[in-house]
């Protein structure tokens, strides 16, 4: 085993402690995470869900599971900021030139985010409930959904550590999380896709953010999942993978 | 981690070439720096100075030439010379959400030292940083912050330490206090390798004094050997006038 390999557990420790505190002490990250999710969620269950017709669904059970990935997609935002000002500052170049593993910086930045985002899915789950979301969904129910948000998080993260490594501003580096915040619009998390013309039916039907959220719902629901799963699966272990792939690329460039 | 005999250079550098795209950075550097001696490299902005510093600290490839620290090829033993080496970069690179004794702490774990927080305690007693200890690094002034930077640098005891321009942005007074410390450090036989762009400070600091331009090394020698090169002195009168340096440090001399 390599020096690396045997200081990597205790290395990341220490780094995923130190941004952590990043987000303990400054939890306005967390609220202007939230906020959107929350507004939007507002917005559709007391103005526009009226005009939506879910059948016999509670409007509100009904998109919280698109509003649930609109809370990871803005929540990432952060992850690829606070990897731009590592880099910007000099700190990511100090731990670089130390004698750690180096690979660390970005793990802890990725576990960092996973607890960041799960504390912001809790605050939004929080607001559904007092706005009257009810789910009857049992315990292993509950855990395939945290199974899905969690691999959604995690490809999401990957995903932002890219334009974190590469970005030139940091404007930019926040900026990449837009289109992700947009996706949950065209597909079925507030409006179903049944009503929408041919070819918007067809993009919605077939991104992947249709797929986890039925998934998500049906599980909360208690009704059958049927394909969507493995769609919802593959979705994310695929985007997974290859933002994990072009992120190695990109920090390869990074370091020598 | 073996430690090379006396007799060879703590840093040797044969041939080092770099480009950026077509922009020739380095074009055939070579320099030998003496264990336990202060070593400057001077040279105006975009004269390849940090460009050899992250060769150096094994944060970039060289296009051509070899580079060895404390023994090891920076190229293909890049794990023993991080273990080498410490590097204090151009902006002081600390965490500012982080305290000074919390950014120390980080450092000790990451070198894997006993007892990081009695380290950590002792570097902020000598650096003259307890009483700020506990504060945010974000509120420190400028030279408090680059002497936290160093303290950083010194801890886990590396043979060699690379600082590159260590006192740019600071006022005279901690400019001062930087150069005292530096000069401790020789003075207890570590080796260091300093970049700067002002002539009094490689004139005060460094045993060896080597100026880069335009990607090449264009004079190396002691000062004295250095002050050879000009015509001989002449002897003339010239009423003295203070410095405006000498001016400030007086006046708030008096003040303390």
């Amino acid at each position: 085993m390599t020096m690396s390999t045997s200081y990597f557990v205790g290395d990341t420790v220490a780094l995923t402690a130190r941004t952590l505190r990043h987000v303990t002490r400054s939890l306005d990250t967390i609220i202007t995470t939230v906020i959107t999710p929350i507004a939007l969620m507002l917005m559709f269950v007391y103005v526009f869900g009226g005009a939506i017709d879910t059948g016999s669904t509670a409007y509100v059970n009904y998109m919280l599971p698109g509003i649930l990935l609109i809370t990871i997609a803005s929540g990432v935002a952060y992850t690829a900021y606070r990897l731009f000002m590592d880099l910007a500052t000099g700190i990511f170049e100090r731990f670089q030139s130390m004698p750690i593993a180096r690979s660390g910086v970005l793990w802890a930045h990725v576990f960092t985010s996973l607890v960041a985002n799960l504390i912001s899915l809790v605050v939004v789950v929080g607001v559904a409930l007092v706005m009257g979301f009810r789910s009857g969904a049992g315990v292993l129910a509950w855990l395939a959904v945290i199974g899905i948000l969690f691999l959604f998080t995690l490809a999401l993260t990957w995903l932002a550590v890219i334009p974190g490594l590469t970005a030139s501003s940091v404007e930019g580096a926040g900026a990449f999380g837009y289109p992700l915040i947009f996706l949950p619009f065209v597909s079925s998390a507030f409006v179903p896709t049944q009503t929408m013309p041919g070819p918007v039916r067809w993009f919605a039907e077939n991104q992947p953010v249709t797929s986890i959220v039925d998934t998500i719902r049906n599980l909360l629901a208690q009704q059958p999942v049927g394909s969507s799963i493995w769609a919802a699966l593959a979705w994310c272990v695929g985007v997974l993978v290859a933002a994990y792939v072009l992120a190695m690329v990109a920090y390869r460039r990074k370091i020598a | 981690m073996t430690v090379q005999s006396a007799g060879e250079p703590a840093i040797r550098v044969q041939g080092l070439e770099k480009a950026y795209g077509k922009k020739a950075v380095l074009r055939g550097v070579d320099f030998d720096v003496a264990r336990g001696s202060i070593f400057a490299l001077l040279g105006s902005n975009g004269a390849g100075k940090t460009t050899t510093i992250r060769i150096l600290s094994t944060l970039l490839k060289a296009d051509a030439g070899t580079a060895a620290v404390n023994g090891f090829d920076v190229a293909t033993q890049p794990a023993d010379v991080r273990e080498s080496i410490s590097l204090t970069g151009q902006f002081a690179a600390v965490d500012e959400i982080l305290s000074g004794r919390e950014n120390l702490v980080l450092v000790a774990k990451l070198r894997h030292v006993k007892d990081p927080g009695a380290v950590a305690d002792d570097l902020l007693d000598r650096f003259s940083l307890t009483e700020a200890a506990a504060q945010r690094t974000a509120t420190y002034s400028g030279g408090m912050r680059r002497r936290l930077d160093i303290a950083m640098s010194l801890i886990g005891n590396s043979p060699v330490i690379f600082l590159d321009e260590p006192t740019s942005g600071l006022d005279p007074e901690a400019r001062i206090e930087v150069w005292q410390t530096v000069k401790e450090l020789a003075g207890h036989g570590t080796t260091v390798l300093l970049t700067t762009q002002y002539l009094e400070e490689a004139e005060q600091l460094a045993d060896r004094i080597a100026i880069l331009h335009q990607g090449r090394i264009i004079v190396n020698g002691t000062l004295t050997e250095l002050k050879q090169l000009l015509p001989p002195a002449k002897v003339e009168y010239v009423e003295k006038q203070p410095t405006l340096e000498e001016i400030f440090l007086s006046v708030i001399g008096d003040q303390r």
